[in-house]
This record gives structure tokens, sequence and C-alpha cells, in this order.
């Protein structure tokens, strides 16, 4: 008998805008101790499946159809009824580890509630439980932790703790929606260790729900693409990625970029393989999509004797913190802690690193939205480190920035016309009134949009669409410098894939420099020629895209590549590493030497006295003081 | 925390001396003095006991005079009951005025919370339009209309309970003020918990606890009411202090012997002193009020730590 059946599942939502029919159809199956992976964009109905199997659904939401688990019937059952079932054979943990867990219950009192409940223990007793399963998903000093809040436990930990929860009764089936698309790759690559573990140990069932291709690889042995709805195909793991039926999963696989691959490849949208999106996003596809997706294209390079575009030298930018009692000297943030680089026309630098590394504010640094505490930033041969407001003005034309949430970087009560003529308003007052219109509309054409969108409000975009607008609110005053602080991370895979070949598009035509802060190692390793590897602070290594990936010197560089899952099920099955251990130091107090010393697996005595200095090792330069023997040793094949 | 309320406290210095300044001229910018009365004194008795009071001397003479006194916990004498200190009046009246605005205050915090959860629970419902309506309505009331439609209704027509008096802190002459007191702030409060009940039951860590199997009694009574109370909380320090103060009208209208009455009645005299005493007390009691429930704030909420 199967374990989970669902048949013929209808979602529908009753919204004040009409019927929002949010799954159609669905149908598949379970089986005791299998690993089913659902796939699908923001809106394809994977997360409301789930709710509706567990009984979750909002107010407004109705179920059709039969979802059986072990023969019993879930849909119209009573809500006590349910509840014996949920938490105790079916759990669930969410994406968002941070707001999962009530911040005002000790992680204790909530854990103990499941059992309290479901097994009818004391306290007591099920204070013993707690900790073991704590243990078993490796939170260190269990005994003692397991009295803090959630705000006491970093992101990495608290997913732990969640799924020690969902695990305290011993659930046949464990439902993961998202849960490791707010971590950092290092963090995931921990996470999935850890499902996997959970999988052998306690023969528990898992559903993982995710947008990203590369996680369901490696974990999943059956794979569910789901799209507007509906289901677009299913099957085991290896006929989806290597054998795909479906035109949508097709598009889908080659709308990531790869960290295994050799040529840039132009990125497929959905709307060009003729997916179910095109309506959503018609303005988009006037873009015209200028190389068919999938061929490769040549890529322009920076031309190396021309003159810096951009210095910085030895930049640092220090934050002092309230200290934490009256008397007590304020703690130092060194948020980014000696940077030097040097960018030229045409150029993209990538910029990696964890969530907490720095990367952020560099960028902000060199934009000048905060002040850096010591170095040089010198723009186009004009050293704008400390010029005053005024003076800075006539620099900003020449270096704009594109931010991360799309939608909340743009004003609401602005029209998109206006919103795109604001740079110009303000750095040339006087120009008339026609000649704004006419680069506005220019610049919307070219981003994809067309003139006739002027009068409407952000809020009428899709995301994808408003990170248009605001690549075209950068690129209206045509500057030499633009910074990318994550601009595609809050965006689904083919929308994503849009803006990343509209960014080298536009990046060829104006020989624009960027710099580009993203966590995704595939997508940085897309876009940019050279890239930057942060970690607390410090670089840690810098090299050209190609020696970066393929001979990668610095064993964090090494690690951050090894935890990018790959959308392809042998070579991620194959991949014998484990993953990086630990989380990021507090960069308050940072370890002394090699800030990486803590986490890693080559750590000698030189490392904790003697800060590394970056020095060119092979085609790299590379903070580490054990370069050339780390290299040599993964060379050997020897796994960190 | 021990420290953070010594700085608290230290800050408060600055406030209260502000205050204290404000009141102090602002009461001698006011026309008339303590001894006008309708039958005019004759100029040598009024000269007399505008000397025994110091009221001869000058201005900033009188403030260096009042503070020094204020320093030794010294309210000085009233200027209108004669007999009695400005410390010994605020010893008897305030008493009165606690008992009124804490049990009024306490009222209000019981029937607002658990009106507020239930109208949360049922949202869109008719029991929360209802609930809201009179709410509404309680809110948009002053208390100097509703105390004497009170009166009228349970003491005059219905004779059930006493039109005024105190009769020494009984239940009955109790209940119509507290009543009068509290509905404002009900109504206020049981807004207050809804919508932030509302907006923690949309959390996703109330999603987790139903996902985990947990009656909707422990999601509600153990996770949803504390962060649902939090801006309750904050309310609290101002409700407390506004209640009190508050109570000028109602003491005034129910004919309570309370703060109130005197403030009052000092004002209306220009018994310097006394209304001095009263603003300062005051003063003192809503910067009280604040810390402790920033302090209560902390012990609700983990992430906040002084």
């Amino acid at each position: 008998m199967s374990l989970l059946t669902v048949n013929r599942l209808n979602v529908r939502f009753h919204t004040p805008d009409g019927e929002v029919h949010a799954v159609r159809d669905l149908s598949f199956a379970m089986a005791a101790g299998e690993t089913l992976g659902i796939v699908g964009e923001s809106g394809s109905g994977k997360s409301q499946t789930m709710m509706a199997v567990m009984g979750l659904l909002a107010a407004n939401g109705r179920v059709e159809g039969s979802v059986c688990y072990r023969g019993e019937e879930l849909v119209g059952m009573p809500v006590a009824q349910l509840r014996a079932i949920r938490g105790r054979k079916i759990s669930m943990i969410f994406q968002d580890p941070m707001t999962s867990m009530n911040p005002y219950m000790t992680v204790f009192d909530q854990m103990a509630q499941v059992l309290i409940h479901h097994e009818g223990l004391s306290r007591r007793a099920a204070r013993s439980r707690c900790v073991e399963m704590l243990e078993a998903v490796r939170i260190p000093e269990a005994g003692r932790r397991i009295d803090m809040y959630p705000h006491e436990f970093s992101g990495g930990m608290r997913q732990r703790v969640m799924i020690a929860s969902a695990l305290l009764c011993r659930p046949d089936l464990l439902i993961a929606d998202e849960p490791t698309t707010a971590l950092d790759v290092t963090v995931q690559a921990q996470i999935l260790d850890l499902m996997r573990e959970v999988r052998r140990e306690f023969g528990t069932a898992i559903i993982l729900i995710t947008h990203d291709l590369g996680v369901v690889a490696g974990l999943c042995e059956r794979v569910l693409v789901m799209n507007g709805g509906q289901e677009m195909e299913s099957g085991p793991v290896r006929d989806i990625f290597y054998r795909p039926q479906h035109l949508y999963t097709r598009a889908l696989l080659a709308a990531v970029p790869r960290l295994d691959e050799q040529e840039i490849r132009r990125l497929a949208t959905i709307e060009a393989a003729g997916g179910a999106r095109a309506a959503a996003n018609s303005l988009a596809t006037e873009a015209g999509e200028a190389a068919a997706p999938g061929e490769t294209v040549a890529r322009s390079e920076p031309d190396p004797s021309a003159p810096p575009l951009l210095d910085v030298s030895d930049l640092r930018v220090h934050f002092r913190l309230t200290p934490p009692s009256l008397f007590a000297a304020a703690p130092l943030l060194k948020a980014v802690d000696g940077v030097d680089l040097v960018l030229r026309p045409g150029e993209t630098l990538g910029v990696v690193g964890e969530s907490g590394c720095g990367k952020s504010t560099l960028a902000r640094a060199v934009l000048r939205l905060v002040p850096a505490t010591t170095g040089r930033i010198s723009l186009l041969g004009d050293d704008i480190t400390t010029l005053d407001r005024l003076a800075m003005r006539t620099h900003r034309r020449d270096m704009q920035v594109i931010f991360q949430d799309p939608l909340a970087s743009l004003n609401p009560r602005m029209t998109v016309g206006d919103i795109v003529a604001e740079p110009l308003h303000t750095h040339y007052p006087r120009t008339p009134r026609k000649e704004v219109r006419d680069r506005v509309s220019r610049m919307l054409t070219r981003v994809g949009l067309g003139p006739q969108i002027i009068n409407r409000y952000p809020h009428e975009f899709s995301g994808g669409q408003c990170q248009r607008i605001g690549i075209a609110r950068a690129l209206v005053l045509e500057p030499e410098l633009v910074v990318c602080d994550e601009p595609v991370s809050a965006l689904d895979v083919s929308i994503q894939a849009q803006i990343v070949n509209l960014l080298m598009d536009i990046q060829a035509e104006m020989n624009l420099a960027l710099i580009f802060i993203a966590h995704d190692l595939a997508v940085v390793r897309h876009i940019s020629h050279r890239i930057m590897v942060m970690y607390l602070g410090r670089v840690a290594e810098i090299s050209d895209r190609v020696a970066l990936y393929e001979r990668p010197m610095h064993p964090y560089t090494q690690a951050l590549i090894r935890s990018v899952p790959i959308p392809d099920p042998d070579r991620e099955r194959d991949k014998a590493y484990r993953p990086l251990q630990g989380d990021l130091p507090s960069p308050v107090d940072p370890p002394s030497g090699c800030a990486f010393r803590t986490r890693c697996p080559h750590v000698v005595a030189r490392c904790a006295e003697e800060v590394p200095v970056l020095r060119q090792v092979g085609d790299s330069l590379v903070a580490c003081h054990e370069a050339e023997r780390v290299r040599a040793a993964i060379d050997r094949g020897e796994a960190a | 925390m021990l420290r953070y309320t010594l700085s608290r406290l230290l800050g408060a210095i600055p406030t209260l001396l502000i205050l204290i300044a404000l009141a102090f001229f602002m009461i001698r910018v006011a026309p008339g003095g303590p001894f006008d009365t309708e039958r005019a004194l004759p100029p040598e008795i009024e000269a007399n006991l505008r000397a025994a009071y110091h009221l001869d001397e000058p201005l900033y003479q009188q403030f260096a005079r009042y503070l020094g006194g204020l320093m030794r916990g010294d309210f000085g004498p009233s200027f209108q009951y004669k007999d009695f200190t400005v410390t010994e009046l605020i010893g008897t009246g305030f008493p009165v005025s606690l008992r009124l605005g804490g049990s009024a205050i306490l009222l209000a915090l019981l029937i607002g919370v658990t009106v507020g959860t239930i109208a949360a629970l049922r949202q869109n419902t008719r029991t929360d339009y209802t609930v809201m309506a009179v709410s509404m309505t309680g809110i948009s009331i002053p208390n100097f209309v509703m105390a004497p439609l009170l009166i009228l209704l349970f003491a005059v027509t219905l004779g059930w309970l006493p039109a005024g008096g105190w009769g020494g802190g009984a239940w009955n002459h109790m209940l119509l003020p507290v009543i009068a007191l509290a509905l404002p702030q009900v109504a206020y409060i049981s807004r207050l918990t809804r919508g932030s009940m509302i907006e923690v039951l949309r959390s996703n860590f109330v999603r987790t606890a139903r996902a985990q199997g947990l009656p909707e009694r422990t999601v509600i009574l153990r996770y949803a009411l504390k962060p649902a109370l939090l801006p309750v909380m904050s309310y609290l320090g101002p409700a407390t202090a506004a209640v009190i103060t508050g109570s000028v009208v109602i003491e005034q209208i129910f004919g309570v012997p309370g703060l109130g009455r005197y403030f009052v009645q000092g004002a209306l005299n220009r018994d310097y002193t006394l209304v001095m005493g009263v603003v300062v007390f005051y003063g003192v009691l809503i910067i009280l009020f604040n810390l402790v429930v920033d302090l209560f704030y902390a012990w609700l909420d983990p992430k906040v730590k002084y």
C-alpha cells in the first residue's frame, strides 16, 4: 500500500478579485521511505498542494479530490482527527527558519509541546527525548542550548531545530517546503546532508518542495514538475534530468546557469520555449531575444590595457555598535577590512561570499552610500573617498545601482515614467520635457518593456518586470559603472535568466562595468569576467571566472563551489564531499590570524598567528598560507 | 537590568526639571493669585500673607526656594487648605485615585484582551463586527458624557447604585466611576488586541504550531497570546497614567475625594503649591509607569535585553 496517494486534487481560493485555481487535477502517489521532489516556480501550486494535504489552507481555500494517507482519507477529515496525524505521522518544515519558530518561547518549550500533546509525556520526560533529537541533528551542546530562544541560534541551526521538532514523533512522512532557500550554500549543503541522514536513520519518506533543480538532483528519487497548478511531468529523477519529455521541464533545465559548464551559453527563457508563462509576461517577450536560447555566445572581453574605471585600495568600513552595557567599550564591527580592487570599462566583477561577509557593505562603500573608515576609492582617476555631497553628485551620474528587492526599491506612489525620469531630473534639471520623455521611452524599450507603460504604477508589474524598470532607472543616465546587489536572487529561474541575459546584452552595448553581487555562484560565474570571494570582510581569492571554478586555490572557495548542488543527478551523487562545517564566526570577534581557520580542513599552526596576505598563486590572487599545498592535495584527489 | 533602571531614572531628572519649571512659571503667569477673593483683603494683611509665603520675593528666588524644598521632599504648605501641607493632601488623595484608576485599568485589561481575542478568532463574522462597533462607540463617547449617563441610568432611574460620594471605598460607590473610567480603555485595548492577534495568527510560527498538530487552545494561549499582548503592554504605561489623570473629571463628577479633585480646586483657587505638588507627583508617576512597562516588556520579549 502506498504511503500517500493524491488523486485529482484541486485547490481553489476565493478572493475579492475572483477565484484562483491554485492546484488543478493533481495526482501522485508515493511509497514509504521514498523521496519525492516537487519542482516549480512561484505560483506553480507546489506549496498549496502540501498545505491542502496537511489541511492547513487559508480560510478562503477549498479542496476537492482525495488525499489518502495509509488508506485514510484526509480531505474532509474532522480537524480533531487531523491533529493526531499532523506532527505525528506527517510533519512539515518550512522555508524561513527565522520566522517559523516562536520567538517568545525557548526551543525546549516549543519542542516539548509536540510530545506533551501527541504522546502525553510530562515535561520532564519530554526533555530527554528533545535533547536526544537535537543531538541527532548535530546541535552542539544540545543539553544547554535547548533552553535558549530561537534568536540565539543561526539560520542553519534553526533549520536543524525545526527538523528535530518535526522528527520527534518519528513520522512516516516529512514535507519540507523550500527548506534551504533562505540559507547560504554552505549551510544548505549541511542541511541537505542532514536530510539524507534522516532518511537513512529513520526511514522517513520525504517530499521536498523546491525551485532549485540542483537540490532535487542530489536528494530525490522521483521528481514531479509543476507549473500553473498542474503537473507538467513526473518520473524517476534520471529521466527528468536526462530525458525530459515536457517542453517546460526542458526550458527549466536550460534556464539555470550551471557551474559545470565550459562555455557561456545564452540562458533559455521560458517564453522562448513556449511555456505556459507566456501570457503572464507578454510584455517582456517584446525584448526580442537576439540569440536563440542555448546557443553559445562570444563574450565581450574588457580591454586589459584600458585605464581602470574604478580603483579601490585598502578600503575599510568599520561600524561602532551599541555598547553591551553602560560603561563597556563599543564593539567594532569590521564589515569590510582592507579590500583592494580594480575594475576596467566593460568588465564584470562578481562578488560572492556567505551572508555577513561584507559584500553588500563593500558595494555601498564604493557608491559612497556608507562612509569608508579608511582607504581610497577613485572613479575615472578622481579620488572620491572624501568628497562632500555636492561634489559627489556629479560623480553619481557615472555610478548607479540595482537593488535586490525589485518592488520595494521602486517608489509605489510614482509612475514608472517618473521613476525612470527621476535621475534625469536630479542630474540634468534643465533637460527639456520632450527629451526626458524620449530618453525614458527609449530606455524602457531597451529593457524590453516599451513606452506604453509610463503612466502605470510599480505594483501592476511582476517581479521580473519591476527589475527591468529598476535597470532602466539605473541606465538612463548612461553610467560607466553599475553596482548590482543581488539583482536576481528574488526572482524565479526563468525570470532570472531573462534579467541576466538583458544585463549581459546591455553591458556589451554600452561598455558598462558591473559589480555583480550574488550568493548564487552559478549565476556569478555565468555573468562575470573576474570573481572575488569574500570572507568576514576580507578578500579570500580573486581570479578570472574560468580559473576560479576550475582551479580554486583558497580552501574557502573550494568549499563554496563544492556546496553548490549541480542539476545533474549522477554528478551530484558522485560528489564525495563533506560539507563545510559550522557557521560564519561573528564579525565582531573574528578569529585571530586567518579568519577562515576555524572551519578550514587544511589548518596549520601558522594560520592562527599570521593574517595571510593576498598573493599571486598560479592564475589567482589568494589569501592563504597553504594555497600550494591545498591545491596539490586537491589535484591528487584527496577529498577535503 | 539594574543598571538600565538606574540610567533611566537619572535620565528622568532633566524631564522632571523642565516639567517643574514650565508648571511653576505658567501658573504664575495665569491672572489672579491665591488670596484674591470676592471681598478684597486689606492691603496690609495681603502684604503680610504674601511675605509669609515668600510671594514677595523675585520669581527666580521663589523657584529656587521651591526646588530646594522638593530636594528635601517638601512640597510646601497649601494656600487653601491652611491646616495641611501639600504632602499630606497628596497622601490622603492619592490612595483613593490609585484604587479607582488601578481597578479601572485592570478591568479594562481583562475585558479588553478577552473581547479582542474573541473578535480576532471570529474575524469578519457578526461577533467581530458587533464587538468592533461597540468599542468604536466606547472610544467616541467622552467620559464626561458617559458618567452622567451612567448616573442617570443606574442611580436615578434604576436606583441600584449611589450617584456619588466615596463611602470609604465601598464597592457600590466605586462601581460607576470605575466603569466610566474603564470603558474607553476597554474599547481601545480590545481593538489593539484584535489587530495584533490577527497578525500573530497569520505568522509563520503559528502555522508551524498548527502543522505540529497542537490543539487550537494551546496555539492561542501558549503561542499567540504573549506576542499579541506586546503592543497592549506598550500602550499600558501611558494608559495607566491617563486613567489616573483622567480621573480628574470623573472624581469631580462622582464627588470622589481623590487627587484629581485637589488638582481642579487647586487650579481654580490659584493654590500654587498644591497645583505644583500634584503636577510633580503626576510627572513622577508617568515616568515610573513607563519605566515599569519597559521593564515588563523586556520580560515578555526575550530579544529585548537591558
